[in-house]
């Protein structure tokens, strides 16, 4: 290892005192990195931010930005619907994967399907939407056409957020002291009554920390929904009618915005940075609350 | 005594059911895992070889094969590590070595870690278009697409790095100390050293989110997928060449479903030397003591 | 034989002394003490709770000092202060003055890693470092400016042999510290701490966390090294004091600070204490 030759140049007072520094360099330019994004964000938007009064992206009559129409709501709307469904159905079945790995599972079993639900968590967003486009979307479109929809959209969402979910919770599970389950058990409670009665009690605060961070992921996610969701901006009035999301969006006007068109499109981006922004600074007051 | 048994027979059955409700889960999980394998594998295993892996996509990327896609996608992870490495483990060396955790710097640098733990991609390719293409000028180019994919990085990095150097005992930081050692030598030769896994297995899990990575570099990186002549030249990453195979390109699937699957092998080569790793140190370790 | 007169190696042969290299100095042993380090009015606060209340006692070259008393009235407060270790706690308060070879080791000029390698430290736990025996020797020779191989190896090899390892270890120095056995670990820690060629050296309970065999083996290796090093030690354990000290310091608890009760000959602490406490403690009526 070079560090091995000494420096017999630099008195060992100086070489703690600059390794200091450089660390601190290096933290303070870490920390600054999120103070940039926030200030970029907020000066590209600046241009509508300045003219136009926050009120009318709720009331405007559509979002036609090239004509000066920037109603967000349909967007937000279909954000929150594909969110919301993603977790109905992610949660119930995140939760039961942590408890099969923690406490219905042999060990060997856990371990297998432990890797599986982290080889979930790695597979691209992208790779989810493409499967959701080539295979969900037909099959929902022979149910009731057209396939993209809000359906395709909650059905790839879960399988993304599913991962997240039963890992934190799985962990929050681990954490609970064994002797309370020792207890449970000595008093005769069924592994049900165990888990309902001891383990969820005591994990409540890190799985409910787990389900808003998903939350956090679900909202912010744009390549999936994009390529599922059939990208129409309407309130959507049933499972099957398409939608678009505000990070889709994003992603699909950037191309060819300009000026006061890319401005609004900065802006629901700050949008959405506030509300995950929210969602975590809840998840992580949960998490110090459950430590304290 | 009929009440008694009674409730016991709930339980019993409650108990059954929610068994039952928890097989169910996991396997319908296990079943749509292996759906979407078997898919990908049915859809793209022909078309892969090596020709595939080496040559430049033609006509849109119906023909041809990835590997322009390649070297850009390699390029920019390059650029990400390079810039996000010195600054998430200097900021980790100090955080775990140097700063309290109820200091002001600490919280600080926690917060804003914290924070940019949750911006969606999408919002990081937006600032990384402001910021990196136009106002720092770099144009759709591998350096822009590797700089705003080095500021996602960073809180993952810094996280596992930091956990690394804190789960070092102090038993070897005070030994160091009693034999004179500065506290610099203590860091580069004793406490890296040990925490070494630990780092390593948050850097391939870096690098797992780099390369998965789409919404941020739609922006930043471009779309051009010739061969990039140098890292102001756009690139194309190959999660982008999936989506765009797959949105714009008709007749594009064979290869988009190739591409996947390449994708995922990569990912899971990582996934399971990063698990190797872990497993071996510490087994090297456990042995030892 | 002059019991005023130093004794070099010609008087004893290697077989006697164990040691093969370097010279040893003896001293007149507690006829004529030279105190090496001088504690005055030593007081340790960690935050608001006081670990030590003006302890003043003189360390003597040469001699096992042997620190007694139950757990917690700041014995290892005590020892951190004199290498000042303490400067790793944060919230820890020093008042007073420690004297290491009639310098101030608080002064502004003084140098810690100096004076770190003049006062050697040896922990309970045994800790060699995570590397091969070979690195644990290398790593702080080379922090103190020995850079030449040949010469760390010349230094590793004398003080394996003064703690009795080589024999055990000379074919496997490359091979992993934490392959051996807790008292051989902790003998590496204390060959470790002598690579430097320490004056003096601290050792805190070195043979509380070993089985009964390797503690023996270390406890004889520590009465060897008496007259070549000054050393203080802390024990639990009053025979151990009783076998190798030769001065003893009493601490106890008083108003909830660690405050030195006696301190002397160590045959006047176990036989004749002066204060109540002591004899109490000693006889194992209290503490």
């Amino acid at each position: 290892m070079i560090w091995s030759k000494r420096n017999i140049l630099f008195p060992l007072k100086l070489t703690d005192s600059l390794l200091h520094g450089i660390l601190r360099a290096g933290a303070v330019i870490s920390a600054l990195v999120m103070l940039l994004i926030s200030l970029f964000l907020i000066v590209e938007s600046w241009p509508v931010l300045g003219q136009i009064s926050p009120v009318r992206f709720f009331t405007d009559l559509s979002w036609h930005p090239l004509e000066g129409a920037y109603q967000l709501m349909p967007m937000l709307a279909g954000t929150l619907y594909a969110s919301v469904g993603a977790l109905l159905l992610a949660i119930p079945l995140g939760i039961a994967s942590a408890l099969f790995i923690a406490y219905y599972a042999s060990p060997r079993l856990a371990k297998w399907y432990k890797r599986l639900i982290e080889l979930l968590a790695g597979i691209p967003s992208v790779v989810f939407g493409f499967w959701g486009l080539t295979t969900l979307v037909p099959l929902i479109n022979q149910l009731h056409p057209p396939g993209a929809s809000l359906l395709a959209a909650i059905l790839v969402l879960t399988l993304m957020i599913l991962p997240t979910i039963t890992l934190t919770a799985y962990s929050a599970l681990m954490a609970v002291p064994i002797e309370f389950l020792r207890n449970a058990a000595a008093l005769g409670l069924s592994r049900w009554g165990m888990i309902h009665g001891v383990a969820f009690p005591a994990a409540r605060a890190g799985i409910v920390a787990g389900i808003i961070l998903a939350m956090g992921r679900a909202i912010g996610e744009t390549m999936a929904v994009l390529m599922v969701a059939g990208n129409v901006v309407q309130y959507p009035d049933g499972l099957f009618d398409p939608i678009r999301t505000l990070a889709s969006n994003i992603a699909l006007e950037m191309a060819y915005a300009m000026g006061d068109h890319r401005a609004a499109l900065f802006i629901s981006g700050l949008l959405l940075m506030v509300m995950v922004m929210m969602l975590s600074g809840m998840a992580g007051w949960l998490e110090r609350s459950r430590h304290a | 005594m009929l009440k008694i048994n009674a409730m016991r027979w709930r339980h019993f059955y409650l108990d059954r059911l929610v068994q039952i409700f928890v097989y169910l889960a996991v396997f319908l999980v296990c079943a749509v895992f292996l759906w979407i394998l078997i898919d990908l594998l049915r859809g793209g295993f022909a078309h892969i070889s090596w020709g595939f892996l080496i040559e430049s996509p033609r006509d849109a990327g119906r023909a041809g094969g990835i590997g322009s896609i390649l070297v850009s996608t390699v390029l920019i992870l390059l650029v990400a590590l390079a810039a996000a490495l010195p600054l998430a483990w200097t900021a980790a060396a100090l955080l775990a070595e140097y700063v309290s955790t109820t200091s002001k710097l600490g919280i600080v640098v926690h917060y804003s870690l914290q924070v940019l733990a949750g911006v969606p991609s999408i919002v990081f390719g937006l600032f990384g278009n402001a910021f990196f293409s136009i106002y720092l000028g770099l144009g759709f180019s591998i350096l822009s697409g590797g700089l705003t994919l080095a500021c996602m990085l960073l809180p993952i990095l810094v996280s596992t790095a930091e956990a690394g150097l804190r789960a070092v005992p102090d038993s070897y930081r005070s030994a160091a100390a009693a034999l004179g050692m500065s506290r610099a030598a203590a860091l580069f030769h004793l406490l890296l050293p040990i925490a070494a896994p630990t780092l390593a297995a948050g850097l391939l899990l870096g690098i797992g989110r780099a390369v998965a990575e789409t919404a941020a570099l739609l922006f930043t990186s471009g779309y051009a997928d010739r061969m990039p002549g140098s890292l102001l030249d756009s690139g194309r990453a190959l999660a982008l060449h999936i989506f765009d195979l797959s949105m714009n390109v008709p007749g594009g699937d064979a290869p988009a479903y190739a591409s996947a699957l390449v994708l995922v092998a990569m990912l899971l080569c990582i996934n399971i030397f990063a698990m190797k790793l872990v497993q071996d140190w510490q087994r090297r370790r456990t042995i030892l003591e | 034989m002059n019991p005023n007169k130093p004794i070099t190696t010609q008087a004893i042969s290697g077989e006697e002394s164990g040691f093969t290299l370097g010279p040893l100095q003896m001293g007149p042993v507690c006829c004529d003490p030279q105190s090496v380090i001088q504690v005055e009015n030593l007081s340790l606060r960690y935050g608001d709770k006081t670990a030590l209340d003006k302890v003043t006692l003189d360390i003597y070259r040469g001699c096992i000092t042997a620190l007694i008393g139950p757990s917690g009235c700041g014995k290892t407060s005590f020892l951190s202060a004199i290498n000042r270790l303490t400067d790793l706690i944060p919230n820890c308060v020093i008042g007073g003055r420690i004297r290491v070879d009639g310098q101030d080791i608080h002064a502004t000029e003084s140098n810690v890693q100096a004076l770190r390698r003049k006062v050697g430290m040896v922990f309970q736990k045994p800790t060699p470092f995570p590397l091969s025996i070979r690195r644990n020797f290398s790593l702080p020779l080379r922090e103190h400016g020995v850079t030449r191989r040949s010469e760390i190896d010349a230094i590793s090899e004398q003080v394996l042999r003064d703690v009795g390892l080589w024999d055990e270890v000379c074919d496997r120095l490359d091979t992993a510290a934490l392959s051996l056995s807790g008292g051989q670990q902790q003998r590496l820690c204390i060959a470790r701490a002598l690579a430097l060629n320490p004056q003096i050296l601290l050792m805190d309970e070195p043979c509380s966390a070993l089985d009964p065999i390797a503690s023996g083996v270390v406890e004889d290796l520590i009465s060897r090294l008496r007259g070549r090093y000054t050393i203080v030690i802390v024990t639990h354990n009053l025979a151990q004091a009783r076998r190798i000290a030769n001065y003893a310091a009493f601490f106890w608890v008083k108003e909830r600070a660690g405050q030195l009760v006696e301190f002397g000959q160590c045959r006047h602490i176990f036989e004749t204490p002066t204060h109540q406490l002591t004899a109490a403690y000693i006889s194992g009526a209290r503490g």
